[in-house]
């Protein structure tokens, strides 16, 4: 009965994942600090961060509780907006103050205001599934993004200055290794919580809610917690975005951004950490490297967003679907070669 | 041999009676009963769906609830966890009383169920489908799994071998791996009564688990019904439509028709008993019994 | 006085639109059991047809509403059959993300063609139904014409869907899609039909919003779109007089708001409505209850 038990403390997609990204900074590091990185790729390194981190946390809710969530823009700019209005009065308190000192907490600050507000919304949202729930989620990001229109103390619409709180030279080589870290550590938090007996509820929830709730599993609870998880790692994110910007719009979070995070989510796999990993550094990779693509981008995701629903929970598909894993391929690849190795000896 | 067993026809005047009504005395003479209902009912719209439901089963008890399709078998298992808020009388479980609790609280305190449509969780391995029942039996909070703490590891460890041990009792060790929707029919139907036995309950309730078994699945069934209750030490409630197995297997059983208990009592008593022949057989005669 | 009629009769105009947004929403979530997201956004392709044949092509106004409704209901067939067919029976939140994505489609396509900037939706004049109520108040000829035409069409609708086969076949599948399909009902053509009809009324809700808004972006669809499904699930989702009823609601109190509370505020306020209706009220004003099959 041990030798089936398979080894609990390394999952081998989670390594995977950890294995580009520390991959993709290890490059970035050596690219950015010996001085070979463009300013196109310096420019690269920021947005890649924080969408990994949204895209992972919208994965929490939409890939592993299988709820769809529009308003994780809105999350983010709670984060934002929470984390540099924080940032800038401390530096208005202690000017000179390095930001190796604010910026960590700001995203802490940032992070637990963005998971309050998902818990907030988790309130009402705990009364919906499915559709309603969609639309609840895009009516609060609706709500949120008007009401930080219409703060003065967030400069409502003419923006929020950041420019004191973001570095003003060496950019890149600043906040790197921030970035770095943060996108590290969200991605390991998130999938130990995903391997463990949470994780499995939060799975068990999507699977079968009912039979969920008559195992014993706190439906209510769970259903709370990966929103205020969710929420506040979006809410990191939009620390780190606000961070890197001198001047703040709440425009910039509106329900376009929620879709195209979702558009990595789906693209990269939902349920798949490694596949939001990978489709969040390709996202932002092509439009820099192929131009002319900028325009057609929002296209061409949308196009891929049907195309990929379609491949993947088509009914009519299913068989195709089957015939074609990733296993089946395999097998039947070694088969292949199994039979040639064999030559004509054997007939069939 | 049963000397207490006498067959009494529902009405209200039995809510508060004590115990004496028990499905089958003879094992679990004089203990307090797992589980204690009086006069439950609920009503859809106008529709008496269930009414003055009254049954005591006692804590190692195998008991069989039968009754034509649309009886309201179902809908008195949705009500015994809480799925339902019943519009009267009350469930005591172990003596307690489970008015208000939610389904999960209910499943905490002892009593876990199957699905008549299977209910697994289709994309998890079946590994992961037993320790989801294991959920509450798991130590380990949110900062042990986020950062990993020994406790984590320590928790994963004894939930695995736990949901392994259970796996092999049913013999599905070999498809502790396998996604759950891709075993076939009655290893899913088994699944679920391990994922259920998981949460460690003191009252198993399965619904129809024989349905779209062939007689030799049904006879293992039967031996795994037995052992679940000789090896758990638990009180099991059933619905079932194949009229061997509740015979065989059922110590006490409760008829229902059109939301009313209409007969109580051992196999030998219900199959002479009047009532029931005509619930059955005044409709129709698919059932041989 | 005269303000708070002005905006009472500025509401129902808006509700109007509203309304008949929300009669798309409410006939294919009651039909296909789906949230059509890109419902919204029929309205602005609509509205760009318009603009196309009238502005561009130069032919009369009313030859481009006419095509617009065309082109729309053969818009709302042909996504209908490539992107939600296939997924009948598929799980309810990838087929909502797929129309998401459809949404994002139109409006992103529409971007490309148009460019992002505004442009004028040239509408057919209706000054000749301006009426004149005593000395301040006076109803414009396009506010009369937007509450006209939804009256009409729902009142034809109601007819439609009782009165005729094809409406019957409409019901029954709403009801129950596979009871109908063993009755012999073409549940796929009904579908169909719907998507056809919803669409030709987003069709007439451009032609309406063109004439009290004027101007038309990629993205105009959308935030209509979301407070008409409101609307929708406010009258109660599936119910034509629901749909209607929540439709012109939703217009009153949304121009109440803005002219009482606060005009900045005005989204968050009827968000805000939405949100509370949504958690308090799930299955409408008009909704029946809706109890999951344990």
């Amino acid at each position: 009965m041990e030798k089936k038990l398979k080894n609990l403390k390394f999952n081998k997609s989670d390594a995977i994942t950890l294995g580009i990204l520390v991959a993709i900074f290890g490059f970035f590091f050596v690219m950015v600090f010996t001085g070979a990185a463009s300013n196109q790729m310096k420019s690269m390194i920021i947005p890649i961060s924080y969408n990994i981190i949204l895209a992972i946390s919208l994965n929490l809710m939409v890939g592993f509780l299988g709820e769809l969530s529009l308003g994780h823009a809105a999350f983010m700019s709670v984060g934002a907006y929470t984390g540099a209005f924080f940032s800038v009065k401390l530096v208005e308190a202690f000017p000179g103050l390095p930001i190796w000192v604010y910026f960590p907490l700001a995203m802490l600050v940032g992070g637990i205001a963005a998971a309050i507000a998902g818990i907030i919304i988790a309130i009402p949202a705990l009364r919906l599934r499915g559709d309603y729930l969609a639309i609840l989620t895009l009516a609060f990001g609706e709500i949120i993004r008007n009401i930080i229109t219409n703060m003065p103390i967030l400069g409502a619409a003419i923006g929020f200055d950041t420019g004191s709180i973001t570095p003003k030279i060496a950019k890149a080589q600043t906040l790197l290794p921030f970035a770095a870290a943060a996108v590290l550590i969200t991605t390991i938090l998130i999938l130990n919580f995903v391997r463990s007996k949470h994780g499995r509820a939060i799975t068990a929830i999507r699977d079968n809610r009912i039979a969920a709730e008559a195992s014993g599993i706190n439906v209510k609870f769970y259903r709370m917690s990966v929103f205020a998880i969710s929420a506040f790692f979006a809410g990191i994110a939009g620390v780190m975005y606000s961070h890197s910007q001198t001047l703040l719009k709440a425009s910039t979070f509106d329900y376009n951004m929620s879709i195209e995070i979702l558009v990595i989510v789906v693209l990269g796999g939902m349920g798949n950490m490694s596949g939001s990993v990978i489709a969040s550094i390709i996202m932002y990779m092509l439009p820099e490297i192929l131009r002319d693509f900028d325009s057609y981008r929002m296209l061409i995701y949308s196009v891929l967003l049907i195309g990929i629903m379609l491949f993947t929970s088509a009914p009519k598909l299913k068989n195709f679907r089957e015939k074609f894993t990733f296993d089946n391929i395999k097998g039947i690849v070694i088969d292949r070669l199994k039979k040639s190795k064999k030559g004509g000896t054997k007939n069939e | 041999m049963n000397n207490n067993g006498k067959i009494i026809s529902s009405n209200g005047t039995e809510m508060f009676s004590p115990p004496s009504n028990t499905l089958l005395p003879t094992r679990d003479a004089g203990k307090v009963p797992v589980l204690d209902v009086r006069g439950l009912g609920i009503d859809f719209g106008g529709l008496r769906a269930v009414d003055d439901f009254t049954i005591t089963v006692g804590p190692t008890e195998i008991a069989g609830l039968i009754g034509p399709n649309g009886a309201g078998k179902t809908t008195v298992f949705n009500l015994l966890t809480n799925v339902y808020k019943p519009t009267r009388g009350a469930i005591l479980l172990d003596g307690k009383s489970t008015s208000g609790k939610t389904v999960d609280q209910v499943n905490k305190m002892g009593i876990a169920r199957t699905f008549q449509n299977i209910r697994l969780f289709n994309k998890m391995t079946v590994l992961d489908n037993v320790r989801v029942g294991l959920h509450n039996h798991t130590d380990c909070n949110f900062a042990e799994s986020f950062l990993r703490l020994p406790a984590y590891f320590k928790a994963e460890r004894k939930s695995s071998e736990k949901a392994m041990e259970l796996l092999s009792i049913f013999d599905m060790e070999n498809e502790a791996y396998t996604l759950a929707g891709n075993l076939p029919y009655g290893a899913q139907r088994r699944l679920e009564i391990i994922r259920a036995l998981a949460t460690s309950p003191k009252l198993l309730l399965l619904d129809e688990p024989a349905a779209g078994m062939n007689p030799s699945e049904t006879a293992a069934l039967m031996e795994s019904i037995r052992k679940i209750r000789d090896t758990f030490h638990i009180a099991i409630l059933l619905i079932e439509h194949d009229m061997n197995l509740v015979m065989n297997v059922c110590e006490g059983i409760a008829v229902l028709n059109f939301g009313k208990i209409i007969a109580k009592g051992s196999p030998e008593q219900i199959k002479s008993n009047e009532a029931v022949i005509e619930a059955y057989l005044g409709h129709h005669d698919e059932e041989e019994e | 006085m005269t303000l708070f009629l002005e905006t009472i009769i500025q509401g129902i105009s808006l509700g109007s639109i509203y309304a008949l947004i929300a009669l798309g929403y409410t006939m294919v979530y009651g039909i296909a059991k789906m949230l059509n997201f890109a419902h919204g956004d029929i309205i602005m392709v609509g509205a760009y047809v318009i603009y196309t044949s009238v502005t561009m092509a130069t032919l009369p106004a009313w030859i481009g509403v006419i095509i617009s409704i065309i082109f729309c209901s053969a818009l709302g067939i042909t996504i209908e059959f490539l992107a939600y067919k296939p997924l009948r029976g598929a799980p309810s939140l990838n087929v909502l993300i797929t129309a998401i994505g459809v949404s994002y489609f139109l409006q992103n396509l529409a971007l490309l063609i148009f460019g992002g900037n505004q442009k004028a939706v040239p509408v057919p004049n209706m000054s000749f139904l301006n009426i004149k109520l005593g000395s301040t108040l006076s109803i414009s000829g396009e506010t009369v014409f937007t509450i006209l035409v939804t009256v009409v069409l729902m009142i034809a609708l109601t007819l439609f869907i009782n009165k005729t086969k094809l409406g019957k076949a409409m019901r029954a599948v709403s009801e129950d899609r596979d009871a109908a399909q063993l009755m012999g009902i073409n549940v796929n053509r009904t579908i169909t039909v719907t998507f056809a009809i919803g669409s030709a009324l987003a069709a007439f809700a451009s032609l309406c919003y063109g004439m009290n808004y004027a101007y038309i972006k990629p993205t105009t669809g959308s935030m209509p779109g979301i407070k008409a499904f409101t609307a929708a699930v406010f009258g109660g989702i599936g119910s034509i007089s629901g749909a209607m009823f929540g439709g012109f609601l939703m217009g009153i109190f949304e121009k109440l708001a803005s002219a009482y509370i606060s005009t900045q505020l005005t989204d968050t306020i009827v968000f805000g409505v939405l949100m509370i209706m949504l958690v308090v009220r799930p299955t409408g004003l008009l909704g029946k209850k809706l109890n999951e099959k344990v």
